[in-house]
């Protein structure tokens, strides 16, 4: 084992804050780990905790979650429904034995672009300490092209009329 | 067909409490029903039957097969192999089978630890700390019991799977429901639903069919039942009772609910939620009062068990599906 492994972390930015500082530190040319992979959606409140467990089941060692700050959220509070529903995934990745350092929530403003290059590499680092994470709850059967076919994503719909 | 022309019936319980069985017998008369209109070639629990004999049956002979109950052991995959093989229409029946239900927080521990729990812990007496062995050597000759596996699966991760019938029981009117249909279709009165749906259940959440009146969720304090009379007229969430309604797929006419209990989500993942726990996490998050790291870190500890809770019967059906080991 001469190569060193390296993370793979997904990150969820929201359009308003988080990502705008990745694209800060990017103008910057601030250097920083290379192993996030950034996904922009509008608020760190739409985060479903589905979204972490997908990314951690289905290969990444480690999750980013940035928004705002608390009170700057562009969309008045959402990011405190963030840091609510953070307190409880943290909860349940500690029952399932996911340590704390692989999924993290980070706040960071247009502004701060050093700040999140700075979480991005600590985090990057205390990753690649942990090693993999290889969960193997991914047993779903897989199309050819390797996606899941929608009919074994949860349950398919209900037929009307059979339902009483 | 079996000779006196009716189509073939088999039922099966692998790990699960039997609650299912029962649900099937409380549909009353409509079990003459099934009586009449299937011939009844295995069901373990109403009649005397072997493992070989279902093997000697030509595959797809079994019309209709009911299997509830999750795959725990060796012995309950093969059972559900032998039966995918025999059966046309086979369907997973009640929590167990369709999500891994109770026997599924298995997954929360390893193997060696539940093996642990049972053989050597303080309650067990066991000063040789003998363990149970999957082959046992007699003069006859050796003995098998079933080999557990390191986790608890749902059916449809062990053999494809027709038709789910979610709950813990499936509600008998259900039940009678969907026999009758399959006994229409059979007659060709009816369709049967397209293979991979959930039938004997609706499209939406219990708390849509909860009565009770809901308004505002402010939630600064979670509260059990144990220690609290609630309301009988308000949501039970605002009262900081955790319940499980907003998760779960309706189909039970909120039975718990309607009796001043909290929904504790065994109809499965309303349509549409691939992961129940999560889904339940989001919903909590929602309707809790505080924007004070602290405070929420309190009020989320009065959750006693969330990881428990929020996957009472869903964790190998849940996007992680067990702990790490």
């Amino acid at each position: 084992m001469s190569e060193q492994f390296e993370p793979t972390i997904v990150g969820f930015t929201c359009n308003w804050c988080s990502y705008r500082a990745a694209d800060l530190a990017g103008m910057s040319r601030i250097k920083y780990a290379p192993n996030v992979r950034l996904i922009r959606l509008m608020c760190s409140g739409r985060v479903d905790p589905q979204f972490v467990f997908k990314a951690l089941a289905e290969g990444a060692d480690g999750v980013l979650i940035s928004g705002c700050h608390p009170g700057d959220c562009h969309y008045v509070e959402q990011n405190y429904k963030t840091m609510r529903r953070f307190a409880l995934l943290k909860m349940t990745l500690a029952a399932l034995g996911i340590e704390d350092a692989r999924v993290k929530l980070v706040w960071a403003s247009a502004a701060e672009g050093n700040i999140l290059a700075e979480e991005i590499d600590k985090m990057v680092a205390e990753v690649k300490a942990l090693g993999p994470l290889n969960w193997k709850g991914d047993r779903r059967p897989k199309t050819e092209d390797g996606r899941v076919p929608s009919s074994v994503i949860g349950h398919r719909s209900v037929v009307e009329g059979v339902a009483v | 067909m079996s000779k006196n022309g009716k189509p073939k019936f088999a039922m099966y319980w692998a790990a699960a409490c039997g609650g299912c069985e029962i649900a099937v017998l409380n549909i009353n008369e409509g079990i003459l029903d099934v009586d009449a209109n299937f011939d009844v070639v295995f069901w373990p629990v109403a009649m005397d039957a072997k493992y070989k004999d279902v093997e000697a049956m030509p595959d797809k002979s079994i019309t209709l097969t009911l299997f509830n109950g999750a795959i725990r052991n060796d012995e309950n995959a093969h059972i559900a192999q032998m039966l995918r093989a025999k059966s046309q229409v086979l369907v997973a029946f009640g929590a167990c089978a369709c999500e891994g239900g109770i026997p599924g927080l298995g997954n929360l521990s390893s193997k060696q630890q539940i093996l642990d729990t049972a053989f050597s812990t303080i309650s067990t007496d066991n000063p040789k700390e003998l363990r149970p062995q999957t082959t046992f050597k007699m003069p006859e000759g050796a003995l098998h019991i079933p080999t557990m596996y390191e986790t608890v699966k749902s059916l449809d991760q062990v053999v494809p799977v027709d038709y789910y019938i979610p709950g813990c029981p499936p509600e008998s009117n259900q039940i009678a429901a969907v026999v009758g249909l399959v006994i229409k279709a059979l007659k060709g009165e009816a369709q049967l639903p397209p293979a991979g749906a959930v039938i004997g259940a609706s499209q939406s959440t219990v708390c849509d069919e909860c009565k009770r009146t809901r308004g505002e969720k402010t939630i600064t304090q979670f509260t059990r039942m144990a220690t609290f009379q609630p309301r009988e007229d308000q949501c039970l969430l605002e009262q900081g009772i955790l319940c499980s309604g907003m998760a779960t797929r309706s189909g039970c006419d909120a039975r718990c609910p309607v009796a001043n209990m909290p929904c504790v989500g065994c109809y499965g993942p309303a349509p549409d939620v691939i992961d129940q726990g999560a889904r339940m996490m989001s919903a909590v998050a929602s309707v809790v009062d505080s924007k004070d790291p602290a405070e929420i870190e309190k009020i989320m500890r009065g959750v006693v068990d969330p990881t428990g809770t929020f996957y009472r019967f869903g964790m190998p059906r849940s996007l992680m599906r067990h702990a790490k080991g």
